[in-house]
Formats: structure tokens, sequence, C-alpha cells
């Protein structure tokens, strides 16, 4: 089955990573930029890191037959420090332009800090301007719940097009509303901190499969890229057809990435070679 | 050995993850029953043995919230769960 990973920190993992996606049928990952385990100091670390995962990534991808995309974003937890941020922002236009860069993220927030929440607007207005797709971080744990309100609160004021905006980790508590006010969402499958596949699947049965994906956890923390594919067999086990399996875990991730045109993997469907679907 | 404050956090996480796995499973439970009953059958009925299995596992949580005095809580659900 074809796959696409919404949400892999490539650069926090080995080439085997890639290997063994590209066994699985893994055809694509989307790379949001992620804090580095320690606060940066200088625009330029950024810079230097937007380059790694929109001009090397993608070439070490495509040696295992994967497209990889990015997305560029001063990191919620490094909000704090706003003369940076904004330094960091002038940047961004110059990776729009490139081939692979899908929009801005993971911006979004940690501790909802005023600090954080200005970052978070503006990052959207930034991406608002310049017509690009926004990922937007939620906070961990027990900032989860006042984090997501507070996201909400703050896209609330904004001029923004719901459906180029992608709230991720949502979870059982946050996704409704969320989803209520037309954003997509995402699920972020972690071996104990986030989600996990059989509460994805759940969280799919109960509130269908428009606008939500459903990412691995693949970073430099613990984490499993393959929770994806161990959420596929949940939710092909629980009878669900090949074809919803597809529906969510590789076009959805097509019919909100490929707003942004970069982004040109297609839907597709599975059917037999006298052109009947697959019913299994 | 690890001191009493460093068995609470260090297994904080875990035990977390485990207790929002059973929730999930009671959670997806009572949608199968409603599901049943929607389609106009007996949810309990049509549960088979599962409803047993679900009234085992909550007697294990009450053991786990309230233990039998000098019992391990391992034993108490191990032996729980041997029972016919």
């Amino acid at each position: 089955m074809q796959i696409i990973q919404p949400h892999y920190h490539a650069i926090a993992r080995t080439a085997q990573d890639y290997e063994r996606m590209a066994m699985s049928g893994v055809v694509a990952v989307a790379e949001p930029a992620f804090w580095a385990g320690f606060d940066r100091l200088y625009p330029e670390t950024f810079i230097d890191y937007f380059r790694q995962i929109s001009e090397f990534e993608p070439t070490r991808a495509a040696q295992y037959g994967i497209r990889h995309f990015s997305w560029v974003a001063v990191n919620p937890k490094e909000a704090e420090n706003p003369t940076l941020t904004r330094e960091v922002l002038k940047y961004f236009p110059e990776f729009f332009a490139k081939p692979t860069v899908l929009g801005v993220g993971e911006t979004g927030l940690h501790k909802s800090t005023k600090n954080e929440c200005e970052s978070l607007e503006a990052h959207v207005d930034m991406a608002m301007k310049h017509g690009q797709l926004v990922l937007i971080h939620t906070p961990h744990l027990a900032d989860k719940a006042h984090g997501t309100r507070r996201v909400l609160e703050v896209l609330a004021g904004m001029n923004v097009d719901p459906e180029r905006i992608w709230i991720d980790h949502v979870e059982e508590q946050t996704i409704r509303p969320c989803l209520d006010a037309g954003y997509w969402v995402g699920f972020t499958l972690y071996p104990i901190t986030k989600c996990s596949p059989k509460r994805a699947c759940d969280m799919l049965e109960k509130y269908g499969i428009d606008r939500i994906l459903v990412n691995s956890s693949a970073d430099w923390g613990p984490s499993d890229p393959f929770t994806l594919q161990e959420c596929i067999l949940e939710y092909r086990r629980r009878g669900h057809s090949l074809q919803e399996a597809i529906e969510v875990f590789h076009n959805n991730p097509c019919r909100f990435l490929g707003q942004n045109p970069k982004f040109d993997i297609q839907p597709i469907r599975v059917e037999t070679l006298s052109g009947e679907p697959i019913s299994a | 050995m690890l001191t009493a404050t460093q068995v609470a956090e260090n297994y904080f996480l875990e035990s977390r993850h485990m207790l929002l796995e059973i929730a999930a499973h009671f959670d997806r439970y009572d949608a199968a029953l409603a599901r049943d009953s929607a389609g106009g059958g007996n949810g309990r009925a049509a549960a088979g043995g599962g409803d047993g299995k679900i009234a085992r596992l909550r007697e294990a949580i009450e053991i786990l919230a309230a233990p039998a005095a000098g019992r391990e809580r391992t034993v108490a659900l191990l032996e729980l769960f041997a029972r016919d």
C-alpha cells in the first residue's frame, strides 16, 4: 500500500528509516522545522537548518525513491527570543521559493506564553501573505487542552483560510473544536507520550476521515516512524477496506499538502485490471 | 535501587499511556455496543463473552485503586485473570 508520512523529522533519523519506509510503501515524507533539543542563538543557524531540510534532505530521500518535502518555522520553544524570531522570519520568502518547501511549520505553542502567541501570529500572518500552508504544533501532555484553545483563539482573531491550516497532535479532548472550526487536524503516534495507533483508529471511526492526517513519531527522542504502519494494520484489522486505508494514509495527505502545487502526488484508487473496485 | 520519587517519576508516562489505552478500550467497547443497538440488536447480548471480559477488567481496576492490605497488586490481578 502507498503511504505518505506527513510529519517526519528526517535529519534526526538514519538512512535505515528511509530504506525500511521505502520497503513498506512510503512514497513521500514532509519534514516540518523542529526544535534542535536546545535553543538556537543565531538566525544563521536556522538558515543552514532550512537549507539542510530543503536542499540536502530531498537528495538523501531520493536515494530510496521517496519524495521529501519540508516546512520552515522557528520552533515554539524558541519563541521566547522575539528578536531572533523576527530575524529568521525575514528569510522565509527565500525558502518559499524552493521547489519542495510547502509552507510554515511547525509553528504553534509550547507553554502558551505571550511571546509564543505573538510568534504564532507572526508565522501565520507570514504564511497567509505569501499563500503558504500552515502546520501548527499543539502542546504536549498537561498543557495540551489549554494550548489548543489558545491556538484557536489566536487563529480566530486573524483572517485565515482554515482549509489551509493543519493543527497537529490533537487527541480526544482537542479534536472536536479544531474540526468544528474548519481546520485540518493531525494525530501523532508516539510510543507513549501522544496518541497511539489504536486510539487514532478509534478517532477515525468516531469522527470520520475528512480533514484528518495521521503522522508517525519520528524525531531524535523516543519515537518510531513505523507507528504509522502499525496504525494502518490496526485500521485494516478492524475491517476497513484497502481503499479506505488509502484515503486516510495516502489521499488525505495529498488533499491537504496538494493545496500547494509543489506537492504533486495525486490521490489514488485501487481497482482490478477490469476496472472493478477492490472491496476487501 | 530507585527512590520512591524516582519510581513515581520514571514510570509515570508509561503508566499514563497504559491507562489511556484501557480507557480507549472501554470507550471502543461502548461505541461498539451502541452501534450494535442502533442496528436493531441487543448490544450486550451481541457482545457474547465480551461483557464478562470487560467486567473482569473493571474489577481489576478496582483492585488497583483499593488493594487488599499486604497483598501485591500483580498477584491479585493474576489470580483474578486466572479465575474461570
